[in-house]
Parts: structure tokens; sequence; C-alpha cells
């Protein structure tokens, strides 16, 4: 039904017909749809790649030992690590040193997102706030939070008020600068789009604003994450009282203070265990999912 | 339905007899900026879409037809003069679909059935007849992603009717399409408009665009935007766009326009 100069207009229904049979093929053609590779290849392509990666540190790390490059009481091998972390299991102290550490810091960081958040609100949305406290809460992000132990401790002693301290005095800020880069990035045409369909006031915080946030505020609150994680072994090493109960921060202080070079290390490797865990658990899969949501994540898959 | 509704035929005449307009659109002059260093933007609009029919406002980069469609959506406040739009807040398409990446389609036209005050049991169903006009049945799951240009701006179209306004507002749907697709879509909107006895306000650049679609073509100056002319358009729906009556009545309409953007090269 080729259009010609003398047959300019085709019958009514005939065209509505032919514009839906045109329509169905353009969607059909133009259409993407998401593929999901299977948990083999996931395995293969994410999994794999790490592991391969961990082996390849244990090696070398063997290979030096080995190799006598330094004394055994500096550097012990991969396998008297493992032994430290044999001796703590069958001690049946391992899993409460780390629980201790893990309660401290996830409830730690859940009290810092419920600061954080409001904080983030305000700032973001209100001028005069915002250029009051803007830049001082920026700043404080650069702040290491072991600068706050020695205050935290003047002012709380030692005990785990102090504790949640630090982790708050690190976490919040992260958690509100994230929140406000989230809210700075919502496209000003979804704002638009929400107050012609209605969504304005707090109906356009909760279904425009707040939603169209969350990918900063998630990378807000990762990074919270890992500074509550910081912030709490940061005071762990630092304080030291019997009151408090052995985590992991103090387990690695104490073997120092033992010169076991091995239960250094087996510290060392829980600490950067619990961050890693905690981020691929929680962390990952929201985030993943949100991104994928959004049809944002096809360029990193 | 309402008394308001009538066939675009005699809308022109209602126009005449001073029948409530769909919009009203009195004097209106826009300005930015402080007093003393002032851009007008708009200066003394006066333009009544009739119940039911569609008018296409066309001008040059710097008539602020954007500017008056905002207006007109209640985004913003004209100035000086005053615009009606006694159906209520009236639907708004952008060029961009501006539909919300962390809902599914049908999930951003209940968003709108919600805030239109709809009640929840209702509106699913009714989220899939409007997914259904726009002819993307079945596609109430998806994400926006995972949609074709031309199915987003469908599904915009319908999250835009979801609002219930009579009075739908449209600043270049269409431009950021290909051409097969915009004129698949010309079509479509042609169809709903009569289907649903719309009212539509168009905004476009695309001189051809406007007479393919409009009752009535409204040529804006440029800086400050004035109502130029204006042409009504006779030629039987549906038309298309290649066809021989909308090309001599574009090139009419192009000179026109061009003799409006000249005026601004010679001081």
């Amino acid at each position: 039904m080729a259009s010609t100069d003398t047959t300019p207009f085709l019958d009514k229904r005939e065209a509505a017909a032919d514009t839906a049979d045109v329509g169905a093929g353009l969607d059909a053609l133009d259409s993407v749809s998401a593929q999901r590779s299977s948990l083999g290849e996931v395995l293969r392509q994410k999994a794999l790649p790490p592991l391969i990666g961990v082996l390849v540190v244990i090696a070398l790390w063997q290979g030096a030992y080995s190799l006598h490059l330094t004394s055994s009481y500096k550097l012990p091998s991969p396998a008297d690590v493992w032994h430290s972390a044999q001796d703590l299991w069958y001690q049946g102290t391992l899993f409460s040193i780390i629980w201790t550490s893990v309660w401290r810091g996830l409830s730690g960081f859940l009290l810092a997102v419920v600061i954080g958040t409001p904080i983030g609100l305000v700032v973001a949305r209100v001028r005069p706030v915002r250029t009051a406290i803007g830049p001082v809460l920026q700043g404080l992000q650069s702040l290491p939070s072991v600068a706050w132990v020695p205050a935290a401790v003047i002012w709380l002693g030692i005990n785990d008020s102090m504790m949640y301290a630090v982790i708050l005095l690190g976490a919040v800020p992260s958690i509100a600068n994230g929140l406000v880069a989230g809210i700075d990035q919502v496209p000003p045409l979804f704002l638009r789009a929400g107050r012609t369909i209605g969504a304005t006031g707090l109906a356009g915080a909760r279904h425009v604003l707040i939603p169209a946030a969350l990918p900063g505020y998630l990378a807000g609150l990762k990074q919270g994450w890992a500074f509550s994680w910081r912030s709490l072994m940061a005071a762990e090493l630092v304080a030291s009282s019997p009151d408090l109960g052995l985590g992991l921060g103090r387990y690695l202080e104490n073997q120092r203070e033992f010169s076991d070079m091995s239960g250094v290390l087996l510290g060392i490797v829980l600490i950067l265990f619990v961050g890693i865990a905690i981020e691929l658990l929680v962390f990952t899969p929201v985030e993943r999912r949100v991104l994928r949501n959004r049809g944002l994540l096809a360029a990193v898959k | 339905m309402t008394p308001a509704l009538t066939t675009s035929a005699d809308a022109a005449g209602a126009d005449a007899r001073g029948a409530a307009p769909a919009v009203r659109i009195s004097h209106v002059h826009k300005s930015f900026g402080r007093a003393g260093a002032q851009t007008h933007v708009l200066d003394d609009i006066t333009l009544d879409v009739a119940p039911g029919e569609f008018v296409t406002l066309l001008g040059a980069s710097g008539c602020g037809k954007s500017t008056l469609l905002n207006l007109v959506a209640g985004l913003d406040r004209p100035t000086r003069g005053s615009i009606e739009v006694p159906g209520g807040r009236p639907a708004l398409m952008f060029q961009e679909h501006a539909l919300f990446p962390w809902l599914t389609a049908g999930r951003n036209i209940e968003l709108a059935l919600k805030l239109a005050g709809v009640p929840r049991p209702e509106r699913r169903a009714e989220a899939e007849r409007l997914l259904e006009l726009v002819r993307l049945k079945g596609s109430y799951g998806k994400r926006v992603h995972e949609l074709s240009g031309g199915m987003r701006q469908r599904v915009a179209m319908a999250r835009a009717l979801a609002q219930g306004s009579k009075v739908l507002l449209m600043d270049e749907p269409f431009a950021a399409l290909d051409a097969i697709t915009r004129d698949v879509l010309h079509d479509e909107i042609t169809r709903i408009w009569a289907e649903r006895q719309l009212s539509v306000l168009f905004v476009t650049h695309n001189v051809r665009e406007a007479v393919r679609l409009a009752q009535r073509v409204v040529l804006l100056s440029s800086r400050p935007g004035r109502v130029a002319r204006e042409w009504r358009i006779d030629l039987p729906q549906p038309r298309r766009i290649e066809s021989a009556g909308v090309a001599d009545l574009s090139i009419e309409i192009t000179e026109e326009l061009r003799g409006e953007i000249r005026r601004h090269g010679q001081h």
C-alpha cells in the first residue's frame, strides 16, 4: 500500500490496521530483551578471577617464606596463620571475636543510617542549612575517624558508648553526603514529570525524589559501612578495657603485644574478610538489583 | 460525558459563541530576570483551545513555546495575563519520555492513577486498559529500559492519559524519535485524540508535523513570542505526512516561518 500523490488518503480502518502492523513490527525490531547468564557462566566469570587472585597472593607469600626473605617470626607461613585460626576455633572463641565486632559494627552502622538520613535530606533540600553545614559535612569525610578516639575516650570513657560515638562520627557524614549527592543528581525532568502528574510535597518526596536518589544513597550507605568498620577497628585497637569484650581489633592488638605475628596476620585477614563479606552479602546484591531494574547495569555486565 | 465536549466541527462554532474553551490564554506576558534587566519571552499571547480541538504551536527557537506550555501546565506563572484550564490540571508530555526507571511501564501509569485519586482496586485494570489503548498490551511488567524509544513515548502517553485530564499538552514529544517511528506515533496520537475527544496543544518546530496533526496551526514569532499567524487545516484525517495537501500547506507556512526568522538577522 505505497502512498502516491494520486491516493494520498487511505480508508480510515485500513490505515489504522496498517499503523498497528507497522507499530508492532517496530516494537519487535527495537525492543531489547534483557539476557541473564547461567549460574555456571556467572561462577566462571565472577568467582574464578578473584579466587585465582587470592591463590596467587598465597603462593607469593609461601614463596617469600620458603626463600627465607626475612626471619620467620616476622613473616610466618600461610600454614602458621591457618594454625592460629584453628587454635581460636578449638578454643571456641573464633566466632565470638568476630561476632563482637560485627555486632558493634552493624548496630553502629544502623544507628548512623537513622541519624545520617534525615541530616542528608535536610542538607540537600534546605538551602541555608546546606550553606551552613554542607562544607563541614564534606570535610568531615576526609578526617580519619581514629582522630576522634582520644576525644571520645575523654568524653565517654572506655566503654561501648565510646565505640559507637567513633562509628557514628565516621559513618554519619558519608551516609548524609551520599544522600545529598543522590538528590543532587536526580534529573530535574523527573521532578517536573512528577509535578505534572501531581506528585508534590510529601507525595513528591516519596514517589519521585527518594526513589530517584536511591542509587546515590546506596553508594553512601556502602561507604558508610566501610567507614563504620574502619572506625570501629581503630577504636578497638586503641581502647583497651576488660569490660569491652574481645573484638577483632582488640584481638589484633593483643597478638601484637604477644609478638605473635601469625596471630597479627590472622587478625588482619579476618578484619578484611568480614569487611568484604558484609559488602558482598548485603550491599552488592541490593545495589545490583537497583541498578539492574533501572537498566544501569548493562555496561558492566 | 461533559456538556463541554463537542465534536471538532462545532468546536470552532463554540469558540465564536464564547462557550467555555478547554484552555483559555488571555494576554499572557512572561519575562525572566530582575526588573531592569528583563528578557521578554512571551508578549501578549491570546489563544483559546476549544474542547476537542487539536492545535499545534509552531515557531523557531526562542519563541517561548515551551515556556507557554509550562505556564498552561501550571509549572510556572505568567508575569501578566491569565490562563484558565477549566477541566483542572492538564496532562503534559515532554520530548523525553520522563518515565520513572525504578518502576515498570504499568507501575508508572498506576502512579499517575494513584495521584489522580483512582482507588487501588481499579488501578491495575485501568493501567492495562491504557496500555492496550497505546498498543502495548502485555508490556505491563516491562522495565523502561527494555522498551524502544517509540514504546517509551507511548507509555508516557498512557501515563499522561491516566491523569484523567481531557487536555493534553505535548512539548515536542516526537522530536527525538526516528522518522518511521514518528510517523507511526502521528497516526496513534491522531487516533487517540479522536477516540478520547482530547483537546491537544502540541508544540513543535517541525512544520510538516504541525500540518500533519493539527486542525489549527499557530505560528509564534521569536523574541518575544507573539502570535504571528494562524491557519485552519481542513484536510481530512488520517493524513499522511507525505501527501500533497500537507506538503503544499507546509511550504506556505515554512515561508512565513522563515520570514519571521529573517527579521532577526536584519538588525
